[in-house]
């Protein structure tokens, strides 16, 4: 418990008075910042307790992990001098000297060491701790420190892995594996409002942060990597909604947006002109149809799963609903990943065929008649109305059955029911990559007993593909694996994927040379002021 | 008159038990588990939600959490948000600039609304009355999502007579529009509100009285007419301040005002008892002051309203 | 209204001198309510806006008659956003659905919303508002502060929590529950503010002189003097309920979508406002014309109930 002097919010009362008299303006003079559209992060800013984009892009901005990822999505040394291993479980991880955290603090292999055991041990409740259950002596059920974590020198740690991962270097880019001062653990709470980093920018001041207003952020002037940023700093608004930012960009307000809200889906790009932008980003959307559901289990289940993709018409829903700013899903990863492929065999049913979608809707009622109404769960809060009511339409009219959206007033709600597996519908499930890699799209949620596996999907040669992938020699010869793995995927369906998102943005006349990421986060530090 | 006034405020007492009893009761009520919601789409660890579930005293009965939270008023403890922040602090940041924003707008209902109002009641069935009509009924029936974005789109963006959102420090000149758009709907009620009050009070012995005695017939309306009609229009204006204050949500999104009605909003959504609690019992104390001064400017209205027995 | 006489000294209202004190005792004794009503029905205004509403409740009761099609079952993305063709005189919604369809059968939903909330925060806010407004003391100090507390609860946390009860058979009544049970303190502190007016009034003293009891005087005289603000909110709160189920279905805690509603297509509709505001328009219409005819009716009511607006004429 915090001890709040009870003044603080009569202030609130009474400040009202103050400001009225003084009219007090605000905002920087620096013309060299460039303002871009965040969210207010949900979380302290601690490396390993933010989970969610709002603070991602923060972090992002003040640190420099192991490595970072470049517009493509490859990893990139930041800071590592080098990341090996012969057997893909033991890692020898060396680094370059002579990085500073902004408060003078040298950036040693310990830095990395502490933050990692710190996000691991459960005592610390950290959101990413599942990040590191990859690492020996990481446990779900006691707080156990990480015994594959060793020091050899100031530049130079080991980790040893719990089983194999060929793509584990790619992993260390995520902002839960950078490194943490000393300042951090000597009290978490108040380094959380004003964190202390190694990265291309800082904090401009104690109290950057405003609270559902901005943080603003300056260049690090001793920040010695490859993300050099070409602008003086960052001034990251938080806005409610997109329509505001949006509104901002149209007036010159805000330098770079990432997202166009839906009412201007199908005007931005007259609106800016050469100044929109519109790029793939790392996320899939699906719904799931769990195997628990009545008529859902089994041979009868793998039918009806089908014949409910076949009977959507992905294409003609996102000219509709998003006025083409989605992408069409061809399988359960992203474009953007390395190792994507279009025609993984089986994927042919995603593609709109009403003819073969009943066909095997009648197949199935052979087996057990279908009786009752399809439904897809949604949290409302999260603009998801439009295409789940237009996808339970599609398969209304292609299967004639009674079909409808089913809303959740809140996101907690929804994922409570969700993933205490009440739910007694089919729900919309969306993942958002964490790193680059194919493998963080389907093990996540596919594997036997794996944390966000929300439909309990569970079949022992999928997992078998999984392991093999994980212990390959190469990222190449891995995603072969993976592949593999998603030709079962599109037979059961644990998943139905409906679309890949696009980051559609914009930016302002004062700047130039924006563009985004693998991720759809624009590439703040490339951003010029003209 | 202070013996009325200090039962008032000694009311406030079992007012401010009975709304966080009340308030606190709805939170835990709502479905769902806040933690779950913190980990997002990603998988939940079960180990370190029954760790924040502990950290937030979700895992103890309503009464003792409820009674935690009230202990910790009393040492000045508003309880923390998720973000670890206190929720002192954001009391202290959003009040003040949604205050000032329902100022704005309560300016414009009174100066718009009872302008109107007054001039529709004095000339009732005319054109003036028609076409007045006709503005509160378009302004009450289009979602205030559409006039705010219509009103940003053409006096922000088009015009540029000001800016499309509101900065940080919220200042008066920058919640002109929002406070503008807020006041829309609210002006329609003023409107029909005054205009019916005028119509009634225009019949009233006491303004014949007035005529009778010679007055100038603007002297009439505006001390004998106006006057007595203004009663329900104040009511309306004091109730509506305190629909302002926590209802202005959609409006503070769309010109990202940083208040009361999105900070609340989201902390509905994602169920932060102490959050929601804070706010609604700050706004009840607000109201129950602005309750006392509009029942004390009664009797400042309409000299036959005494207190003080 | 009275004519404009310019030689007397009192212009306006002149009430001849024999219509005041003329008693006719061989008359039965006056029903306000059965005054109000013969009163009513000597105004076209009353015709026209009866014939409105009328109208409005008929599409409710019989949408099939005026729409072939059914609306919600033959949506189709290929129609997203199309302009007027036979048959489809307003065209299509995003999801391709029949514009004109779709307020035919959501005016039931919407007037059966809009017409509960407003019954209910009349009820209630009429009842607690009179009698906090007459009696005063403790009764008006308790009544009072419950109905700040109620007010102050976000509609937003309610709407949340009293569907959330009913997430299994939310239907028009619990919707106009949510929204209604938290909306009457306004109606309330209204009433309360006018009838500590009129309760001080000379008329008031003479019915109390003369023995009227007290809860006679407040229903049969103060009451009908002091409800014009009322029904001036009541009527323009009709298109507020209306307006709010659209809010909720917005937020995911409102009807479900197989419920049809004014509401819910004002509030799908926000997406298109740059590229096809009739989305938008045609349905807001709907909703401005039904409010249009309640709120004539309650100008109507609201002098036919007034004694001095009818002694004039």
């Amino acid at each position: 418990m915090r001890n709040v002097k009870i003044g603080a919010a009569l202030v609130a009362v009474a400040a009202t008075v103050a400001l009225t008299l003084t009219g007090c303006a605000g905002g920087g003079g620096n013309d060299n910042i460039i303002t871009t559209n965040g969210s207010e992060p949900q979380n302290p800013l601690v490396t390993t307790n933010t989970n969610e984009t709002g603070g991602g892009l923060i972090l992002d901005s003040i640190y420099a992990g192991l490595v970072y990822y470049d517009a493509k999505g490859a990893p990139v040394n930041d800071m590592a001098e080098s990341i090996t291993s012969t057997d893909n479980i033991n890692w020898d991880i060396k680094i370059k000297s002579g990085w500073k955290f902004t408060n003078g603090e040298e950036v040693t292999a310990d830095s990395y060491v502490n933050a990692w055991q710190y996000g691991a041990l459960l005592d610390n409740a950290q959101l990413n701790s599942y990040y590191f259950d990859i690492i020996e002596g990481f446990s779900y059920d006691k707080s156990t420190p990480l015994t594959g974590l060793t020091v050899v020198s100031p530049t130079e740690f080991t980790v040893k892995l719990a089983a194999p991962q060929s793509d584990f270097p790619l992993r260390l880019g995520y902002s839960g594996f950078y490194p943490l001062p000393k300042a951090f653990f000597d009290d978490p709470k108040s380094f959380g409002e004003n964190p202390i980093g190694n990265g291309p920018y800082m904090l401009a001041e104690k109290g950057a942060w405003k609270h559902n207003v901005d943080i603003n952020l300056v260049k690090n002037p001793d920040y010695p990597g490859a993300r050099k940023p070409l602008n003086g700093g960052l001034d990251i608004v938080f806005y409610a909604t997109l329509e505001a930012a949006y509104a901002d960009l149209q007036a010159d307000n805000l330098d770079v947006l990432a997202g166009i809200p839906d009412s201007a889906l199908k005007t931005y790009k007259q609106d800016l002109g050469d100044r929109a932008v519109q790029q793939g980003a790392a996320v899939f959307q699906s719904f799931t149809i769990p195997e628990r559901l009545a008529h859902f289990s089994g041979d009868e289940g793998n039918l009806r799963r089908q014949a409910i993709s076949m009977s959507i018409n992905r294409p003609e829903l996102i000219q509709a609903i998003f006025n083409g700013t989605r992408q069409p899903a061809k399988d359960f990863t992203s474009p953007v990943i390395a190792g994507w492929s279009p025609d993984i065999p089986g994927s042919d049913v995603l593609t709109f065929n009403a003819a073969k979608a009943k066909e095997l809707w009648a197949q199935a009622n052979k087996i057990s008649p279908w009786s009752g109404s399809f439904q897809i769960a949604y949290n409302a809060d999260g603009g998801h109305q439009g295409w789940v009511d237009a996808v339970t339409n599609q398969i209304k009219n292609t299967l004639g059955i009674d079909a409808s959206g089913a809303p959740y007033p809140t996101f907690g709600e929804f994922r409570t029911a969700v993933t205490d597996k009440t739910i007694a519908t089919a729900f919309r499930t969306g993942w958002q990559a964490d790193y680059p890699a194919l493998a963080n799209f389907l093990e996540p949620i596919y594997q036997t007993g794996a944390g966000a596996n929300d439909g309990q999907y569970s079949n022992a040669d999928v997992d078998a593909l999984f392991l093999k992938g994980n212990s390959a020699k190469s990222l190449d010869e891995a995603n072969k694996f993976f592949q593999q793995a998603q030709e079962i995927l599109f037979k059961e369906l644990p998943a139905v994927p409906m679309w890949y998102g696009i980051t559609d943005g914009g930016f302002s006349t004062k700047v130039s040379n924006v563009a985004f990421g693998w991720n759809g986060v624009p590439i703040l530090y490339n951003v010029v002021k003209k | 008159m202070f013996g009325y006034i200090l039962r008032r405020v000694l009311q406030a007492i079992p007012v401010f038990l009975g709304t966080t009893l009340l308030i606190y009761f709805m939170v835990f009520a709502m479905p769902g588990d806040p933690i779950v919601a913190l980990f997002g789409d990603k998988g939940v660890n079960p180990a370190v939600a029954d760790q924040l579930r502990h950290q937030y005293h979700l895992d103890q009965p309503f009464i003792v959490q409820y009674l935690i939270y009230i202990g910790g008023l009393f040492v000045g403890d508003f309880g923390t948000s998720f973000s670890g922040q206190p929720v002192a602090n954001i009391l202290a940041q959003t009040f003040p600039v949604t205050i000032r924003l329902a100022m704005l707008s309560l300016l414009f209902e009174m100066i718009v609304g009872i302008g109107i109002g007054l001039v529709s009641g004095l000339r009732k069935g005319k054109w003036f009355d028609n076409s007045a009509l006709v503005m509160s009924l378009i302004f009450i029936s289009l979602p205030i999502f559409v006039i705010a974005f219509v009103f940003q789109f053409f006096f922000a963006i088009k015009l540029g007579w000001a800016r499309p959102t509101v900065s940080g420090a919220a200042n008066w000149g920058e919640l002109i529009l929002p406070a503008i758009v807020l006041a829309t709907v609210s002006i329609a009620y003023i409107i029909r509100l005054t205009r019916a009050s005028v119509i009634d009070t225009a019949d009233q012995d006491f303004v014949r009285t007035a005529y009778s005695k010679g007055l100038s017939r603007g002297r009439v309306v505006r001390v004998h007419i106006l006057r007595n009609s203004l009663i329900p229009v104040v009511t309306f204006l004091a109730v509506d301040f305190g629909v302002l204050l926590v209802g202005a949500t959609v409006t503070e999104g769309i010109f990202n005002v940083p208040g009361v009605g999105r900070t609340l909003y989201q902390a509905i959504i994602r169920g932060e008892g102490p959050t929601v609690v804070s706010f609604v019992t700050v706004m009840v104390l607000i109201y129950l002051v602005v309750n006392l001064l509009t029942d004390l400017l009664y009797a400042a209205l309409d000299p036959r309203i005494r207190y003080g027995k | 209204m009275a004519n404009k006489q310019t030689h007397f000294v009192a212009p306006e209202n002149e009430t001849p001198l024999m219509a005041v004190d003329s008693v006719t005792g061989d008359s039965q004794p006056s029903n306000l309510w059965l005054d109000a009503w013969r009163d009513m029905r000597r105004r076209p205004m009353f015709y026209i806006s009866g014939a409105l509403i009328l109208l409005v409740i008929f599409v409710a009761l019989f949408p099939g008659v005026f729409t072939a099609e059914p609306p919600n079952d033959k949506c189709y993305l290929s129609n997203s956003n199309a302009g007027p063709m036979w048959g489809h005189p307003l065209g299509f919604t995003r999801q391709g659905c029949d514009i004109f369809a779709r307020i035919v059968y959501g005016t039931s939903t919407s007037l059966t919303v809009g017409i509960l909330v407003t019954i209910l925060t009349m009820g209630v806010g009429i009842v607690l508002g009179a009698i906090a407004g007459f009696y005063g003391k403790w009764i008006d100090a308790v009544l009072s502060r419950v109905g700040d507390i109620f007010f102050a609860i976000p509609y937003i946390l309610a709407a949340v929590v009293v569907m959330s009860v009913f997430s299994h058979n939310r239907n028009v009544v619990v919707i106009a529950l949510a929204i209604g049970i938290f909306a009457w303190p306004s109606t309330a502190r209204v009433l309360r503010a006018e009838i500590l007016r009129v309760k001080n009034s000379d008329f008031v003293m003479a019915s109390t002189a003369i023995g009227v009891s007290r809860s006679r005087i407040l229903w049969r005289h103060v009451l009908p003097n002091s409800i014009a603000p009322v029904i001036a909110i009541t009527t323009m709160s009709l298109a507020g309920a209306i307006v709010a189920e659209a809010t909720l279905s917005f937020l995911g805690v409102g009807l479900p979508s197989s419920f049809m509603s004014w509401g819910n297509d004002i509030s799908q509709a926000q997406s298109d406002i740059r590229t096809n505001p009739m989305t938008l328009i045609w349905p807001s219409l709907a909703l401005s014309i039904t409010v249009l005819a309640f709120i004539m009716m309650g100008e109507v009511i609201r002098e036919a109930l007034d004694p001095k607006a009818r002694a004039s004429r």
